[in-house]
């Protein structure tokens, strides 16, 4: 009896801990949050969206910036989601497991603990001088692919070490090739948490504004780019620059930018939330 | 998986579409022009650009602000068109940019003050000399210079609480030239902020609390904070501490925490005639744009001087051609 009390008590203390720790988490997010709405809804407005940058704080508005982030985790999403899903792809299901092998992979794991920054150091230097990209689009988001890549990797390969090994087996053994049953079998039924890999990828993306500084992200950029050769600035770099400029109406401008950079993660991880939707209705087993 | 790749071949042509398309574009003022450094100049070099599109809409002018140590490593590469920068330009940033057969002209296109200020409950102090901040400034007042009646005995037992930008910021290193007397050379233990907006909320809330920052981050929190005025101890240049504003900056009687802030311009762009144009666009509209972002102008004698300076180097560098 007195055996299970003790258990008891300790599975309530575990409990009650657990709840507190995510408590202070979710109050940090809620305070952060209805700070940040308080301040900035009153601002956001049409106007705020569609003006340009401006040195006087009632005028300025977020709309290059906004196109910047759109155009930025487009082309990111086009150059890392294809590279980072077939790399893990062959390192899950071809690569063979050897001395190599093993240490690709520690390196991958340490990659996506680098400081975004140094990613900016090697964009300015391949993507900017080596390729000549100068400050374009391309630059920025070719280095924010090479940051997310490590983890889209490493996610898409729990996501495919999480399908069990009979389903290979079973493809193999009613005759498909091995593409096939990767193409057809592995990829559909790890397509769920490969996504939410992404989704997680691209959001730490969107927020990044040191290395795209140093990559050549301009802050004044009074027009929308048209292609991915232009110049451009991102939504965290507009909101930087105006959190410390020394007029107040600046800091609320910031706040409405962060509720802005806020909606376009949320509809960006909307479109692949609901296409992981559609994938699980899809699969039929 | 189709689809991405029709996406990036897409792209590919997109690409080279654009970059062999980029050079044609000298006829009636469009253009681009790339500005970038100093973080302190960007809000100017923004005001100016801002009003330059309303007279010219087709030429693009795009303000980045990577600092002017990180901006100079551009323009020496002619990278860039025009440089702000916090600092006259180094040695070494000379001789890369002769390296790369980049020319120069640096001009002064208006001035940053530097404000001490205490918290306004503090009721004793009253002004400050440049030794005294040396003395709870300098490396040496480190774990040493912690109270008030240390630096005068009149004033009170109280410990002192201090607050300054970071060491990467360019009001640092002035503060510390100026003040110290070496670049860089300062105390540790103080609370250091690269956002000034922070230095000005401890400031605010802390009656023991002592810092400096941009005049620009004073003006705007003015009743939040208490200036103190500064006596440079240099009699030829009036007796006693002087206040910090437009007028003294200006005429350099607040000195020593006055700095100026420059453009530089690149020889290369000058065949360009939008950067031609933009670069007399800044110097005519410097004294009434300079303020507006919390900055002090020249007066209109000094743009007269720079004009003049920068018609020689346009002179000098579009006859070669």
């Amino acid at each position: 009896m007195k055996y299970n009390l003790t258990k008891k008590i300790y599975d309530r203390t575990f409990q009650v801990i657990g709840l507190i720790t995510i408590s202070i988490a979710l109050l940090m997010l809620v305070i952060f949050l209805v700070s940040i709405f308080k301040m900035g809804i009153p601002r956001l407005s049409w106007d705020f969206i569609t003006s340009l940058p401006s040195r006087f704080p009632e005028k300025a508005g977020i709309y290059t910036a906004m196109m910047g982030t759109i155009w930025l985790m487009v082309l990111t999403a086009i150059f890392a989601i294809p590279i980072g899903v077939m790399g893990a792809i062959y390192l899950e299901e071809y690569g063979k497991k050897n001395r190599f092998s093993h240490l690709l992979e520690k390196n991958i794991a340490n990659l996506s603990g680098v400081p975004s920054v140094i990613y900016g150091i090697l964009g300015l230097e391949l993507f900017a001088r080596t390729l000549a990209l100068g400050n374009s689009l391309l630059t920025g988001s070719l280095t924010l692919s090479l940051l997310i890549l490590p983890v889209i990797i490493v996610s898409t390969r729990e996501a495919l070490k999480a399908i069990p090994n009979s389903l290979r087996e079973g493809s193999y053994a009613l005759g498909a090739t091995k593409w096939q049953t990767i193409y057809r079998l592995i990829l559909p039924a790890a397509a769920g948490n490969i996504l939410t890999g992404i989704i997680l990828a691209l959001s730490r993306a969107i927020g990044e504004a040191a290395p795209l500084i140093v990559a050549g992200a301009l802050v004044y950029v009074p027009f929308a780019p048209t292609n991915p050769m232009d110049e451009y600035s991102a939504l965290p770099i507009q909101i930087f620059n105006w959190i410390s400029r020394p007029q107040a109406a600046f800091a609320i401008n910031a706040a409405a930018g962060i509720i802005v950079l806020l909606v376009v993660t949320f509809l960006l991880n909307g479109f692949a939330i609901a296409y992981r939707y559609r994938l699980k209705k899809k699969q039929k087993w | 998986m189709k689809i991405i790749v029709k996406l990036s071949m897409l792209l590919m042509v997109v690409l080279l579409a654009t970059s062999c398309g980029n050079k044609s574009k000298q006829n009636t003022l469009k253009g681009q022009i790339l500005i970038d450094g100093s973080s302190t100049v960007f809000p100017l070099s923004e005001a100016v650009a801002e009003e330059f599109r309303h007279t010219y809409p087709q030429v693009k002018v795009s303000v980045g602000e990577s600092g002017t140590g990180g901006g100079f490593k551009k323009f020496s590469r002619a990278e860039t068109d025009i440089n702000d920068a916090s600092r006259a330009i180094r040695e070494e940033e000379i001789a890369a940019c002769k390296e790369n057969g980049v020319d120069f002209l640096e001009l002064e296109v208006a001035y940053d003050g530097m404000v001490v200020v205490v918290n306004p409950r503090n009721t004793w102090v009253k002004d400050l000399k440049v030794s005294e901040l040396k003395k709870i400034w300098a490396p040496e007042a480190q774990g040493k210079i912690m109270k008030w009646n240390q630096i005068r005995p009149e004033w009170p037992d109280k410990e002192i609480h201090l607050y300054g930008p970071g060491t990467a910021s360019g009001t640092f290193d002035y503060f510390t030239e100026a003040i110290v007397g070496k670049a860089k050379s300062s105390r540790g233990d103080y609370t250091a902020s690269e956002d000034d907006n922070v230095l000005v909320q401890g400031v605010a809330s802390d009656e023991l609390a002592l810092g400096y920052f941009g005049l620009a981050y004073y003006e705007n929190n003015k009743d939040k904070l208490k200036v103190v005025p500064i006596d440079d101890e240099n009699p030829a240049n009036g007796e006693g501490a002087t206040y910090p504003d437009a007028k003294t900056v200006q005429n350099k009687t607040y000195a020593p925490l006055s700095r100026p802030l420059f453009i530089y311009i690149n020889s290369k762009s000058l065949v360009r005639p939008e950067v031609q144009a933009f670069v007399e666009f800044y110097l005519d509209n410097c004294i009434a744009l300079a303020p507006q972002v919390g900055y002090v102008s020249l007066d209109s004698t000094a743009y007269k001087i720079a004009k003049d300076q920068w018609n020689e180097f346009l002179q000098k560098h579009t006859q070669k051609q």
